[in-house]
């Protein structure tokens, strides 16, 4: 079915959006420009994030505006202006060096999302560590295999986080020197080798100065999953603030005075990007809310905080959706101006959802973690085709590349082509914009593997209109999408493969209304065990108790016939083609590229 | 069904969705979220269980109320028929 095009202005702008002409802007701009947008460290001293973020706002008679407003999961509130950010991450950083922590190693935190998640984040960079940020729902062996790769010093977490995520892998990971609870610890700290936070930074002193920062200086790292191997540690440097002021203005539409509310977890790239950092660099007020997906206590935070410009996900909005709209109507709405979306594809009946609930289109758009920031978007002042990514920010230049058979590119002459319009391929970047990953920690072989013809490959498969949007078609590989979240098949078999009663097992993203997709693992057993209800309960709490709930399987069955290759792969997408009824395709074909 | 049928019920949905859990040592009156590993998929389906098990639809509005066992089970006996 057709969705008919969104078009703009519908109404008259209530405030002028940031792009309006986009083909003129994209014409004239250059990322030089765009870099003018931050003031540098004083004295030339080069580009730090957390500067930019907080400190320059002090810096320019702005300190006492507030920066966060922090709504715990029990109804407690907390205001933070600037200036308390900027004397508060100060003394994070001071502390790290009072540790001897120095630049360019690994702080990890593992964190709700509390004041101290965002102090950590900023006082990090500050002392020019890398920061690294977990999802707290995350098991303890991702969360030792993210340190292990990441070589963290420093980890920063609750006590209630590292007695049931930490403690138990702690001797795994000896690079681990520091762990730091935010809040108090009940019993003695130094005996369970833990320091608290609070005592570190009241010994901090209130100033810090932040030493020489090249922009090219490692500044995050996040990690995301590939359908092979250990999940890959992208490397983004400080000059990335560039890119999340500019993606702020352009395709977040953010304007003085506004509140803006991003509503991902920081333990993934767009809670970081968008969640600290675009919404400080704009010197604005972001709102953040420690509480789970509600949608009566959503709404009432719209409401309340009187947020105006919203980026949320997929899976809240078809949530939100589910729930109905007699409990948005219960809410007074009218202070949002500008919605937008991202985490998987947006379907159009909810792009026009929005415009019928929020009385606003849902302005979906694309990126991912090696990205650092957005690449195509759907514009404030542009025409919306609902289920379309969009179109390429300003500076962002984009292709669609012919795979064949086997996925690969085709390069003629160290040259490739492009897909005539309509034709599906695979979504590649030009590179050079400020927020491109520099490199997978430790894997420099897997980043160059990244790239072909002078493009990055993203691995997602795409379609390119007549009109230059972008419509998302799939993912090239096995990766699996589930509630936005990247999982990677083998990290999930492999810790099913764990049990001694598991022989083979092969994971795979299977339809799922609300979360996009979920995860579904098929295994068979060795000899002498029996695919009985038991074991499959026991197998599902195994792989819990190690992955987390957000990485899990919901799903086990028993397959005592897995498609294998000859080299004995899992053929997942056999798998998948059975699951959904499919024809399974040629499979001389799959065996190359399973 | 009675408060001892209901309460068994909701923890039966439970140990099959995070069977690694010790419910045996849940903390009645803390929310799930506190003591368990649950998801918000993991949520959806606990949800969707209990009103197959009970006939009980548990509004998306209404999950904050449901948000430990004695809660959940006090909301479930307030709209299940008394058994008699």
């Amino acid at each position: 079915m057709r969705w008919g095009t969104i078009r703009k202005p519908s109404v008259a702008w209530r405030v002028t959006p940031n792009l309006v002409d986009y083909d003129a802007v994209c014409r004239s701009f250059t990322w030089d420009d765009a870099r003018t947008a931050l003031d540098g460290l004083p004295g030339g001293r080069g580009l730090n994030i957390a500067y930019e973020a907080v400190d320059r706002h002090v810096a320019a008679g702005n300190g006492d505006r507030v920066a966060v407003r922090w709504r715990g999961r029990h109804g407690a509130r907390e205001e933070w202006t600037y200036a308390q950010l900027s004397e508060r991450s100060d003394r994070f950083a001071g502390a790290l060096r009072a540790m001897s922590v120095q630049a360019g190693e690994r702080v990890f935190a593992l964190l709700p999302r509390i004041p101290d998640l965002y102090v950590a984040a900023l006082g990090t960079l500050k002392a020019r560590c890398v920061f690294s940020p977990l999802f707290a729902a995350f098991g303890p062996q991702p969360i030792a295999q993210r340190l292990h790769i990441g070589q963290g010093r420093v980890l920063v977490t609750t006590e209630s986080l590292y007695r049931r995520k930490v403690a138990g892998i702690r001797e795994s990971v000896p690079d681990l020197t520091h762990v730091l609870i935010s809040g108090t610890w009940s019993a003695d700290p130094a005996a369970a080798g833990v320091q608290e936070l609070e005592t570190l930074l009241n010994a901090a002193p209130t100033e810090f100065e932040i030493e020489p920062t090249d922009p090219e200086d490692p500044a995050l790292l996040h990690f995301t999953s590939g359908t092979t191997g250990t999940p890959k540690g992208a490397v983004h440097v400080h000059a990335a603030a560039v890119m999340h002021h500019h993606t702020g203005r352009y395709a977040l539409d953010l304007h003085p005075g506004d509140v803006f509310w991003c509503t991902a977890d920081p333990g993934w790239v767009t809670g970081t990007s968008y969640g600290i950092f675009a919404p400080l660099l704009h010197g604005i007020t972001m709102v953040v809310d420690e509480g789970e997906f509600d949608a009566d206590r959503w709404y009432g935070i719209i409401e309340s905080e009187r947020v105006s410009v919203w980026y949320t996900a997929p899976t809240a909005v078809r949530m939100l959706m589910k729930t109905g709209s007699d409990v948005a109507l219960a809410h007074d709405l009218t202070s949002l101006r500008f919605v937008a979306s991202v985490g998987e594809p947006l379907n159009p009946e909810g792009v026009l959802w929005g415009q019928e609930v929020l009385g606003l289109p849902i302005h979906d758009n694309w990126w991912q973690t090696e990205t650092g920031g957005i690449m195509i978007a759907n514009f404030a002042a542009l025409d919306i085709q609902p289920g379309s990514m969009g179109r390429p920010l300003p500076g962002v230049e984009a292709t669609v590349l012919l795979r064949d058979a086997h996925g690969r590119i085709a390069v003629h002459d160290g040259v490739v082509e492009p897909a005539p319009p309509g034709e599906e391929g695979e979504l590649a970047l030009r590179p050079g914009w400020p927020s491109m990953f520099r490199t997978y920690l430790g894997d420099e072989e897997r980043y160059r593997d990244c790239f072909v013809g002078g493009w990055y490959r993203t691995g997602d498969l795409v379609r390119r209109g007549d009109d230059g949007y972008f419509w998302f078609v799939g993912r090239g590989d096995d990766v699996i999408k589930s509630a936005g979240h990247l999982i990677g098949p083998f990290e999930v078999e492999s810790a099913l493969m764990e049990h001694p009663a598991v022989a083979e097992a092969g994971v795979i993203g299977v339809p799922d209304p609300v979360a996009g997709e979920a995860v579904k693992a098929f295994v068979s057993l060795h000899r002498g065990y029996q695919p009985t209800d038991e074991l499959r309960l026991e197998l599902l709490g195994f792989a819990r108790s190690r992955l987390g709930a957000a990485v899990a399987p919901k799903e086990i069955a028993f397959d005592p016939d897995l498609p294998m290759t000859k080299s004995g792969k899992i053929m997942r997408r056999v798998l998948k083609a059975r699951e959904l009824g499919l024809p399974v395709g040629d499979l001389s074909t799959l065996e190359e590229t399973s | 069904m009675s408060e001892s049928e209901i309460r068994a019920t909701v923890l039966g949905i439970l140990t099959r969705i995070a069977p690694e859990a010790d419910l045996t040592a849940l903390d009645p009156d803390v929310e799930w979220q506190d003591q368990l590993d649950l998801d918000s998929m993991n949520l959806l389906t606990m949800m969707v269980d209990i009103e197959r098990a009970t006939g009980v639809t548990v509004p998306e509005r209404d999950y904050p109320k449901v948000s430990t066992l004695n809660s959940c089970v006090a909301y479930l006996m307030s709209r299940t028929p008394v058994a008699q």
